[in-house]
């Protein structure tokens, strides 16, 4: 028997976990709607991953209520697992088995019927371009290809809720462009996507809502546009500068500020400052970067470069 | 539930074997090592190497049930693997059930082939019901130590050290090679508190045919390891992880 959720996949109440000492998730509460890609963003450390960990069951809450597709955390969790997919930061399937049989395992465990497993796998490798690399063992797959395996292994038993951690964090531009692409098709079959990612980018384009978490405590929650809408009285100016002395490349500077002269004055300084000439200017509107510098005071570059940086 | 639980014990038992445990140089290491040592005593000592062929099932048992369940866990943990099963639904003792059933399994595939090989020339009659009991329970306990080996460190080479440092002794006191009665009384004690010493001491009697009752305090002894090593197991595992 279903449960009644209301329409909603993820309902959270004073969520907190601590470590010892640490706080890691101080009272975070949220609700995320069924069919939506939920955006879970923050620096490395925030409290992203701890979150998720809890959501999932790989960690108890130390304290907070937290409802999944409206079974209760605490005393539901196998239902629980049954009807969510995770795909975890690191891509963590077994490296003896072959991709296929990686698959045909994950369905074994969730009970999807034996002839349904098999099939369910064949089009997950075809949909995930590994049908050539099904009997190579997942520990001679490429990166790329292990992070699409391992979000194929998520959805072998048709989950209705997918946590997704960093997903394209390492991965090449094609083959992270497709994973974004099929995280759009979840949503359209209805499936309601837990996206965590450093990439602001990304969330901007993929997610209908967008959490901000800054030591372990949400800092703002609101769709990307609300988000948005927080800094539109601000302007943003883009500089394009040439390469300085000993570099090679261009680069981009970007300053807000609440009038056009005052962004562009800042820019300019900034170029000379750094001894670069100007080669454009642009104005542009504000984007899901702005509105995250502005609410939780960190920079975007601060939060790529802990990530290796894309 | 149970259902699930099942389910799961037996796939990952069936995937554990496949990945780690049928591997030629696991079944060459675990089946060719005690028949390389009952070649030996057998040219060395014709008529005694019988009463070594207990000792050596029972070793045989402890390595095939130990070798990459001491380890396993450990290695699943470092590659974040681990992680990928208690996503599943399927409870913690059900999952490290799974992980000591895939060790019994390996073990008592390798101590059966080199039972074959040995039982050859075996005399008397062995009382098979006993001795598959006993071969099972004593491969519960032995793959259960394995487990609490593999949850209680961080790396594998320390799984790997802290299995032997167990092990080895084990075998020099357990009656493998030297029978209970010849040492000193301080080993004696000592050779009482290891799971080895019961498992052999009862494959001793299934195969030379004892009468029942005198396996009780053995299979007991076996079935309180096995308990108590797998309730620490999972006491440790369930520890760690959160």
């Amino acid at each position: 028997m279903m449960p009644l959720n209301n329409g909603k996949a993820i309902e959270v109440a004073g969520l907190t976990k601590h470590y010892g000492d640490l706080l890691a998730v101080d009272h975070i509460s949220f609700e995320v709607l069924q069919g939506r890609v939920f955006g879970f963003l923050g620096p490395n450390g925030a409290g992203k991953t701890t979150t998720i960990r809890m959501l999932t069951g790989l960690t108890r809450p130390s304290q907070g209520q937290a409802c999944i597709l409206g079974y209760n955390l605490a005393t539901d969790l196998t239902r629980i697992k049954k009807v969510i997919g995770v795909v975890p930061e690191t891509s963590n399937l077994y490296h003896e088995l072959s991709a296929r049989d990686n698959l045909v395992f994950m369905g074994q465990l969730y009970g999807v019927p034996r002839r349904e497993r098999g099939e369910r796998s064949d089009a997950l490798l075809r949909r995930f371009r590994l049908w050539e690399k099904r009997d190579t063992p997942f520990g001679k797959l490429s990166k790329g290809m292990k992070r699409a395996l391992t979000v194929a292994a998520a959805l072998v038993h048709h989950p209705q809720l997918v946590f997704l951690d960093e997903p394209t964090t390492g991965l090449d531009i094609l083959s992270a462009r497709s994973l974004r692409a099929l995280i759009g098709q979840l949503r359209e079959e209805g499936v309601t996507v837990f996206l965590t990612t450093h990439y602001l980018e990304e969330a901007e384009r993929l997610c209908d809502q967008v959490a901000l978490i800054v030591k372990g405590r949400l800092v703002a929650l609101d769709t990307v546009e609300g988000l948005k809408a927080r800094v539109q009285g601000r302007a943003a100016v883009e500089v394009t500068v040439g390469p300085g002395a000993g570099e090679a490349r261009n680069a981009h500077l970007r300053f807000t500020a609440y009038d056009v002269a005052a962004a562009l004055r800042s820019a300019l300084d900034e170029a000379e400052r750094q001894g670069r000439p100007v080669l454009s200017v642009r104005t542009v509107g504000p984007t899901l970067e702005d509105a995250f510098i502005e609410l939780t005071g960190l920079s975007a570059e601060l939060m790529l470069a802990e990530k290796g940086g894309r | 539930m149970w259902r699930d639980d099942l389910r799961g014990i037996f796939y990952i038992a069936l995937k554990d074997l496949r990945a780690y445990y049928l591997k030629p140089p696991n079944i060459s290491w675990g089946i060719i090592f005690p028949l390389a040592l009952i070649l030996a005593f057998t040219i060395r000592q014709p008529g005694e190497v019988w009463e070594l062929v207990p000792g050596l099932l029972g070793m045989t048992l402890l390595f095939g049930t130990t070798s990459m369940e001491a380890i396993v866990i450990t290695f699943e943990r470092r590659i974040g693997a681990l992680e990928r099963l208690l996503l599943a639904p399927i409870s913690l003792p059900a999952l490290l059930m799974g992980k000591v059933v895939g060790g019994m399994a390996f073990g008592l595939v390798t101590t059966v082939a080199v039972l074959v090989v040995a039982g050859l020339g075996l005399r008397g009659r062995p009382n098979w019901p006993m001795l598959l009991l006993t071969l099972l329970l004593s491969a519960a306990a032995f793959s259960a130590l394995g487990a609490f080996v593999s949850v209680a460190v961080r790396e594998v080479f320390e799984a790997q050290t802290l299995a032997n440092f167990i092990r080895f002794p084990m075998i020099f006191l357990g009656g493998v090679f030297v029978p209970l009665s010849a040492l000193p009384p301080p080993l004696r004690v000592v050779a009482r508190a290891l799971p080895l010493t019961y498992a052999v001491e009862a494959i001793q009697r299934a195969l030379f045919g004892a009468a029942l009752w005198t396996f009780g305090l053995d299979l007991l002894v076996l079935t309180a390891f096995a308990v108590s090593f797998f309730g620490l197991a999972a006491m440790v595992l369930t520890r760690k992880l959160d």
